[in-house]
């Protein structure tokens, strides 16, 4: 049976500073974030009905929304907490968008932030994301968030025979797109020989392959449609759908088919576009393989082609897919929670035509997407102009 | 610094206890057959609370690996380069294991192996391990 329709609109979106940040706090830059928000919005603090939050690494706790509630002083009468890893900033949204929809609430704040990298030791903070890993039958054997990943990417090279250069080229792309973002973490040119020749973080995998740590927020407000009227320049959200098929990446039904494939097939089929009429992708890429795989998945490209697809620049600026416009989260930065939200703030600034040097001339329809522990939990959005 | 020691619970305490004495058990399902890898109080295929445990051929193969050198933790980082491995047993389940032995830096995505048995910290708790075969 065909989904409703989707109404929800968002009406603001923000991100902060981004990187390393001395003296940054959570609960701070999840402050931030909101004041940005609802400044892009036009909202007030008190127009907020509903909140939101992920979760953080420095501020580990049972309540973070009301933690968070409590710290900007907003007394929201719907206040809860969603935590799926990397896909927690797209399922915020999907949830904001039902709640805006059921007439639940009128303004929805999903808000994330965390300063993993000056408020904890970079060790610190790849041992605590190992813990995705199982206690008793994958972390006592050293498994970590780069080595499950690089199981995926072994078998997805010996499987398709993808080189050296191709998986490179993903690096090199996103790169090149954070050049063009004034806020972006790594803006210096990258080469596919540098990629290449990075230290060996877990085979097949390089350093260079690897997203960042960093210190951030961000903050997107949906909103009701009629709620949405008087705000400053609102998007639409057509389609959303999700796919979860295992946590532990040794419980995952395929190594190279993933939750993505029905999260986007839901999405696609409630917005009734198909991914050839998508301008702009912002696609959760916390290694290499991540995008590589998930842009076969989705069905973006053939098994095999997405790696040949970058090299060709397919996925740079005037190439058949725009993808991670803002340098993703090897170049743009990454802050957990807060990392897949920078897709969305990202897809928003699209399709307004606000984002400067890096605008896709006549953007109207944006996919976004977030993957959360070993490409486990997925959740993917189709935005467009209104 | 030494190596975590699993902490088994309910669930999961036949399959470390039987490694302790050197064997490889794993859960299947009374009802629909279906085996699994991680155990379970219910089938993971069709929910049902009638498991039973059988010895395992000790027999598999790399689904995939990687030659880690950048450690999760302080304690693997002495094992450095290791070899974290998903290695799909006769049975037909996946388990994440480690590939040890002199040549395990060889290992390649198909190469058959068998479970060993591999003692760890002062009492000498048992993790299965895998080691590669002669063909
Ligand atoms: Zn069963």
């Amino acid at each position: 049976m065909p989904r409703k329709k989707h109404t929800a609109r968002i009406t603001g979106v923000a991100d902060t500073a981004m990187g390393e940040l001395p003296g940054s706090t959570a609960l701070g830059l999840h402050a931030e974030a909101t004041n940005a928000a609802l400044k892009d919005a036009g909202l007030k603090a008190q127009d907020i009905d509903g909140v939101l939050c992920g979760y953080s690494m420095t501020v580990p706790h049972l309540m973070l929304s009301s933690v968070f509630s409590e710290y900007y002083g907003i007394s929201p009468s719907f206040n809860t907490a969603i935590q799926a890893g990397g896909a927690t900033a797209c399922i915020m949204l999907a949830n904001a968008v039902a709640l805006v929809e059921s007439g639940a609430c009128r303004h929805v704040l999903c808000v994330t932030g965390d300063n993993r990298l000056t408020g904890m030791t970079r060790d610190g903070a790849v041992a605590a994301l190992a813990t995705v890993g199982h206690p008793e039958f994958e972390q006592p054997y050293g498994m970590s968030v780069p080595a499950s990943y690089a199981l995926v990417a072994q078998a997805y090279l010996h499987r398709y025979g993808i080189t050296r250069d191709e998986l490179s080229a993903i690096a090199v792309s996103a790169r090149k797109h954070a050049a063009l973002h004034p806020k972006a973490t790594k803006r210096d040119p990258l080469t596919l020989t540098e990629v290449s020749e990075s230290r060996v973080i877990a085979s097949p995998l390089r350093l260079l392959d690897c997203c960042l740590i960093s210190d951030g927020g961000a903050a997107v407000i949906v909103s009701a449609a009629d709620a949405a009227r008087d705000t400053r320049n609102p998007v639409r959200v057509l389609g959303s759908g999700q796919g979860h098929t295992h946590e532990h990446i040794m419980a995952a039904p395929s190594l190279t088919d993933f939750g993505c494939k029905a999260s986007s097939a839901m999405a696609f089929a409630q917005a009734g576009v198909t991914a050839q009429d998508i301008d702009v992708a912002e696609i959760y890429d916390s290694f290499t393989i991540t995008l590589l795989a998930e842009l076969e998945s989705i069905g973006f490209f053939e098994k095999g082609e997405a790696g040949k697809a970058a090299l060709a620049g397919e996925l740079s600026q005037g190439g058949r897919l725009p993808t991670n416009t803002h340098g993703g989260l090897m170049s743009y930065g990454h802050s957990g929670a807060a990392g897949g939200a920078f897709h969305i703030v990202e897809a928003v600034h699209q399709l307004r035509g606000e984002a400067d040097a890096r605008q896709v001339p006549g953007a109207q329809l944006s996919f976004v997407h977030g993957d959360g522990g070993i490409l486990s939990a997925h959740c993917s959005l189709v935005l467009g102009k209104d | 610094m030494d190596l975590p020691i699993p902490r088994p619970n309910a669930d999961t305490r036949p399959y470390w206890d039987a490694a302790q004495q050197d064997r490889l058990v794993l859960q299947h399902c009374a009802d629909c057959g279906a085996p699994q890898a991680i155990p379970r109080s219910y089938c993971g295929t069709c929910h049902s609370a009638d498991l039973t445990w059988r010895e395992s051929s000790g027999t598999g193969k790399i689904a995939s690996f990687s030659v880690v050198h950048r450690a999760p933790t302080k304690a693997f980082r002495d094992q450095l380069p290791y070899v974290l491995a998903l290695v799909d047993m006769a049975e037909g389940v996946r388990l994440m294991l480690n590939v040890i032995g002199e040549d395990r830096l060889d290992t390649q995505i198909g190469d058959p192996v068998r479970v060993v048995f591999e003692p760890r910290g002062a009492d000498g708790f048992k993790m299965p391990q895998v080691q590669r075969s002669p063909a």
